[in-house]
């Protein structure tokens, strides 16, 4: 596939592969990302990927872009394959009424049953395309078509951490109290993200998140072991 | 005792950062760090210290604070920005240069001028611990710096040295010219073709305002609005500090320091690295003219903007201690008020 380069000044190099949030596109990004990181090319600061691009902050007083870009070049044709460990979390969720604000009027808004729209979303095993927008976001997709709607018309001020939310084609959780216009079905009892932790976000992009449906009671268990830092998320090594 | 600055009244907005924390976009974690790195580092270049040592960074209105160590090398760096001795008679001791401070001192950080904000350095830092690497506060998040917030009255800022180091005074003999007027320069892109001919063209051709809405995550700008072509939404991509997305409304939104580190509306352009200083420090109303360069002369102007930093630095000439050690003294003891500090 044909790669475009874009510039953002002189801070930064955009690998883009496409224009949509698509699983072939973001395994080309996800890659690309590893084979950067593996090089460790001189004076790359970092790299970010994204649904569909791969950014690539560097130092202009260490490199340049058309030397940058001539080794991501070569990084692309490189058939190597980096192996990074991609892990499946099983994230509990309570979708009961007092932990989904929103999960009546997504049911109006798509015509289903409440029931019939936790059984899609807790029915779908999610890949994890990015982390964004606050520390530890996690956009994963995709949802079941039934379950796409656009953002709400009137963003909330606050959203509390937990929150497990959809718009358009994706599911997200809120890991800070933050401001937010998606729709909130559910929550979850977990931390997702952690200064004291190595990364400090708990999903990785490339990783693949399930849901798990916990009630009321368990909710408070588990969020009482996380707040007690006694609780870990289940997961497991996925084959490359 | 645990030597300190003592904060007496916080100022506006004012926090511990270094020059950023990097490493941890890809988990969403911004880069924060000083608005200003120009005015950053000259602090800690006066100071004695690395150009990463944490400094603090004083938005708009300084803080008062109070030595609480046997002494302590001081200097700011930033505008007009300088530090006043509080007392009996208030006495300005400068900026853009070191000095000396004592024991139960207390001094303001006063005056920043045309600039939105001022580094105040100490020898050897401040001593906080690195959050994921980088010292840098990022407020929104709770966490880096002193508790992860603007200090407050009543904190105490800890220091890494007890008491100045033997050493002579370094100083500008004048402040570096203001920059309120300058061009910023700006590369088109990532997502020019987002706008209409007629947009590129107003970016660089008419003035912009720095809008009220400004923190360290970024300004809005007041001027002409900026039109999409089609869609204002893209698919999320990754965000450089200098950025320039548009929303729908049309109005621009320059990306500082503590942006996002993905976004989904079109980015017209991006402001050059060795620019990013000069917009950190514009303040609500200040004039903004853009001017387009292509990324080699981005690239070639960041080395030259690296060589006058470097050549500003020579430039520091020793100066005379602020009223020396025992003036210094005599006046905690209010023996004395006003001596001639005649280099101040």
């Amino acid at each position: 596939m044909a790669v475009k380069f874009l510039a953002s000044a002189d801070s930064a190099v955009i690998v883009e592969f496409g224009d949509r949030a698509d699983r072939a596109i973001s395994d080309q990004v996800l890659a690309l990302g590893d084979r950067v990181r593996a090089l460790a090319i001189a004076g790359v600061v970092e790299v970010v990927p994204t649904f569909r691009s791969l950014m690539v902050h560097y130092d202009p007083l260490r490199t340049s872009a058309q030397d940058l870009i001539a080794a991501i070049e070569k990084a692309l044709a490189s058939q190597s394959v980096f192996d990074r460990k991609r892990r499946l979390w099983r994230v509990p969720i309570c979708y009961e009424r007092d932990f989904a604000p929103d999960l009546e009027s997504v049911a109006r808004a798509t015509k289903l049953a409440t029931d019939e729209v936790v059984r899609l979303h807790a029915g779908t095993r999610y890949h994890v395309y990015m982390i964004g927008f606050v520390p530890g976001f996690p956009y994963m997709g995709d949802l079941a078509d039934a379950l796409v709607l656009p953002r709400r018309v009137d963003p909330r001020i606050h959203v509390p951490p937990g929150s497990v939310s959809i718009a358009t084609t994706q599911t997200a959780i809120y890991p800070l109290d933050s401001p937010g216009g998606w729709h909130l079905i559910g929550t979850t009892p977990i931390q997702l993200f952690d200064v004291h932790a190595e990364p400090p976000a708990l999903f990785a992009p490339g990783d693949a998140v399930e849901f798990e449906p916990i009630d009321a009671r368990a909710f408070a268990q588990i969020r009482a072991a996380t707040e007690r830092r006694d609780y870990r998320v289940e997961s497991t090594e996925l084959a490359a | 005792m645990t030597s300190a600055l003592k904060v007496v009244a916080a100022g506006l907005h004012t926090t511990v950062q270094d020059l950023g924390r990097y490493g941890y976009q890809a988990s969403g974690v911004p880069v924060s760090g000083a608005l200003d790195a120009f005015g950053h580092r000259f602090a800690n270049r006066l100071a004695g210290n690395a150009d990463n040592a944490p400094t603090l960074e004083i938005l708009f209105h300084g803080p008062t604070l109070e030595v609480q160590a046997d002494s302590v090398r001081v200097a700011v760096a930033g505008g007009e920005a300088e530090i006043e001795l509080l007392g009996d008679r208030p006495l300005s001791l400068g900026g853009w240069r070191s000095m000396v401070l004592h024991r139960n001192q207390v001094f303001r950080v006063s005056g920043l001028g045309d600039a939105a904000c001022c580094y105040l350095a100490v020898e050897g830092g401040f001593a906080v611990e690195p959050c994921l690497g980088s010292a840098s506060t990022y407020a929104r998040g709770g966490f880096g710096g002193f508790e992860g917030r603007a200090l407050q009255a009543g904190d105490l800022v800890p220091l890494v040295r007890d008491h100045a180091s033997d050493r002579a005074e370094l100083g500008l003999a004048e402040p570096p010219p203001s920059t309120r007027e300058q061009p910023i320069r700006l590369v088109l892109g990532p997502q020019q073709d987002y706008f209409t001919d007629a947009a590129l063209e107003r970016l660089v051709r008419e003035q912009f305002s720095v809008s009220k809405h400004a923190d360290r995550m970024g300004m809005r700008l007041d001027g002409p609005t900026l039109a999409h072509r089609d869609s204002y939404n893209i698919v999320s991509d990754g965000i450089a500090t200098g950025a320039i997305q548009v929303p729908g409304s049309g109005q621009p939104i320059l990306l500082l320091v503590d942006h996002q580190t993905t976004g989904g509306y079109p980015k017209i352009a991006t402001v050059i690295a060795a620019d990013i200083p000069v917009v950190g420090r514009r303040k609500p109303g200040d004039p903004i003219r853009f001017a387009a360069v292509d990324v080699p002369e981005a690239e070639r102007l960041r080395r030259e903007a690296e060589a006058e930093f470097e050549v500003l630095v020579a430039r520091l000439a020793p100066v005379k201690p602020v009223g020396g050690l025992d003036a210094a003294r005599l006046f905690d003891m209010n023996l004395i008020s006003g001596v001639v500090f005649d280099d101040a």
